[in-house]
């Protein structure tokens, strides 16, 4: 597929361009990712059969299966839906504004800053879940201000943004390190179960804030998407073209920093969904450019197959999601290393 | 001033400059600055409309930074760039950009994507949200290709290309920018001699047929002296002249902007003037009576 000039028009002069196979991506993507959610709310102690899922969700199900659907399982797949979709499109927009795959969130070190922001609250406070949500997010978005303020010249440019990300990504993890030498051992696996990234034990009351941050930060992302399309040719032609360069990167990588913070507030910094849903999302569409929406699919569906491959492919006894995404990620990372440097690029 | 003639005619262009009545792009007293270096001081220079203008001066001069001021991609410290009238940075930027195109030095070309989708890239300031791609855009990117002569390399992926052939790709964009005014930063540099030729030709043509109004910086002399209408010679941030070449090249003048020694002969091919440096010997023999030397030519 190489021409993408294709557009739907209006008799009034509207005009909308349409990659087709970026557009049957984004449609499979969904497919599978609610496909794998319904299987995900059907398995467990108690399995329930696709069917019965579903007719459990549109309100058809019996007294039992709805308390176990509605209260127990859907909240966690939506959890790990939304934290899914917000890594992918963090993940492609950091990558599009750094012109780097490098340039993604668990490189620059947001996820560790989040993770400080956690365990100061566990270590120092013995503080409640949510408290610790919330520490989180403040990690996250002190990591990310530190990160934009110290890269900042003229222009926030690639490689000075990945190694001042990893430069902090350094001093956060000593940070915490610290912070788990001096906890006691109730709180310290407390914080190592939550820095694994794990979707166990997610309700409602994560589910709301991370659809109401989505429900903004998304249209906000995908309305500036074309002036980002055009920052990858650098910031001097973008300009040229009347992109407004510093305002649009300074406003998505704001939304970038809510989304992949808010994510690890609710599920734990769970690795590589934010490096690796991008690059998958870019060779499954062909298409040059940030691929926001498909990377965004790409991520949910990456987070609910990687939960669900935790919860039944060791059994009994189940693995944070995490640990999950960061054997595929890590595999696929070293992957796209070897056959990148097969084709001589690295 | 050393040079009579240059400096004489660098003040009567000047003066004309500045009476004829608009010109739609000009630099009015700016000092050019990045952070705390000082390229240019009060510098004046207007582009005559329709014109194809060519800044040349050596290394360092300030050339690709007078451009970058011109084109808004540099904020002048001081004094302003007026087009049409207006500050060239309190205009929408859009707007500016469906009246002045730039081609920089760097331009990145994303991974895989195809010269089609590359030229329709120069039509984002005439789109909207709601509108963006009509038949207009995929019209105009056409003949931006077939102007360039990449017409049959569409479905080509960028990385593919030549040298040569990407230049022209990255043209055509700039014209899908369809501005009237269009500006080009060294468009010939790391291009062999007949690419080089290859895009100055393009470059008169999109001038002579098209009217439309180009800037341009370019390394060689003799280039900018056969193919400019408008010549600015610029050393050390200052304006040492400007007029159409024949006007204002001579040997005195390449000695003061580029400190070469220098016959000026009429181009054999074009009758436009051909700068022709000094053999060795004679440069080094006359360290000391530079005047004599220029007064042989």
């Amino acid at each position: 597929m190489k021409t993408t000039n294709r557009a739907v028009r209006t008799p009034g002069g509207l005009s909308i361009r349409l990659d087709a196979r970026a557009v049957t991506v984004v449609l499979l993507l969904l497919v599978t990712a609610l496909a794998a959610s319904v299987v995900l709310i059907g398995t467990g102690d108690f399995p329930i059969p696709a069917a019965d899922v579903l007719r459990t969700l549109v309100g058809e199900g019996n007294p039992g299966q709805e308390f176990i659907v509605n209260e127990l399982r859907l909240p966690r797949v939506l959890v790990g839906l939304l934290v899914g979709a917000s890594l992918g499109l963090g993940g492609a927009l950091f990558q599009a504004i750094s012109r780097n795959p490098l340039g993604s969130p668990d490189v620059l070190g947001l996820g560790q800053g989040a993770t400080a922001g956690a365990l100061a609250v566990i270590v120092l406070t013995s503080g409640s879940a949510n408290q610790v949500a919330v520490g989180a997010l403040v990690g996250g978005l002190v990591t990310g201000l530190a990160i934009y303020v110290l890269a900042w010249k003229r222009g926030v440019h690639g490689y000075r943004l990945v190694l001042v990300g990893i430069g902090v990504s350094a001093i956060v993890t000593a940070v915490n390190g610290y912070l788990l030498t001096k906890s006691d051992i109730v709180d310290a696996t407390r914080a190592v179960v939550w820095m694994t990234g794990s979707l166990d034990g997610r309700d409602w009351d994560q589910v709301w804030p991370l659809l109401a941050l989505t429900a903004v930060l998304v249209p906000l992302v995908l309305v500036n998407a074309r002036g980002l399309r055009m920052m990858e040719m650098g910031d001097d032609v973008s300009y040229a073209l009347g992109v407004r360069v510093e305002r649009v990167r300074l406003l998505l990588m704001v939304a970038a920093v809510l989304l992949t913070a808010s994510a690890t507030a609710a599920a734990g910094p769970v690795s590589f969904v934010a490096l690796t849903a991008p690059q998958l999302a870019r060779r499954l569409t062909r298409s040059p450019g940030p691929n926001l929406l498909p990377s965004l699919c790409m991520g949910a569906t990456l987070l609910v197959v990687a939960d669900w491959v935790s919860q039944r492919a060791f059994g009994s006894e189940q693995l944070p999601v995490g640990v999950v995404t960061g054997v595929l990620g890590g595999v696929y990372l070293l992957w796209l290393l070897v056959s990148e440097r097969r084709a001589g690029r690295i | 001033m050393r040079a009579g003639k240059s400096a004489e005619s660098s003040t009567s262009s000047g003066l004309n400059n500045r009476r004829s009545p608009v010109n739609r792009l000009s630099a009015e007293n700016v000092t050019l600055a990045y952070d705390q270096r000082v390229i240019a001081e009060h510098l004046s220079v207007e582009i005559p409309d329709q014109s194809f203008t060519v800044i040349v001066g050596p290394n360092a001069c300030g050339k690709s930074t007078l451009l970058r001021a011109l084109s808004r991609m540099l904020k002048p410290s001081e004094g302003r760039v007026l087009l049409d009238g207006n500050v060239i940075q309190s205009m929408p930027a859009k707007k500016v950009a469906r009246t002045l195109g730039l081609l920089p030095q760097s331009s990145v070309a994303p991974d895989g994507i195809t010269v089609a989708d590359l030229v329709g890239r120069g039509r984002y300031p005439h789109q909207g949200i709601l509108r963006q791609w009509s038949t207009q855009d995929e019209r105009v990117v056409q003949e931006s290709m077939r102007q360039t002569g990449v017409a049959e390399l569409g479905d080509r992926y960028v990385d593919e290309l030549s040298g040569g052939q990407r230049q022209r790709v990255w043209i055509a964009m700039a014209l899908a920018q369809q501005t009237p005014l269009l500006l080009l930063d060294e468009p010939t540099t790391y291009l062999d001699i007949q690419h080089q030729i290859d895009v100055l030709d393009l470059c008169a043509e999109l001038h002579e047929e098209q009217g439309r109004t180009l800037v341009a910086v370019l390394h060689d002399l003799n280039h900018a002296a056969r193919y400019a209408t408008h010549l600015i010679a610029l050393r050390e941030g200052r304006v040492i002249a400007e007029g159409a070449p024949k006007d204002i090249v001579t040997a005195e003048l390449v000695e003061e902007v580029f400190g070469l020694r220098c016959q000026v002969i009429d181009d054999p091919e074009t009758g436009t003037p051909l700068v022709v440096p000094a053999a060795r010997k004679a440069r080094a023999g006359t360290a000391g009576g530079k005047v004599a030397a220029t007064e042989a030519s």
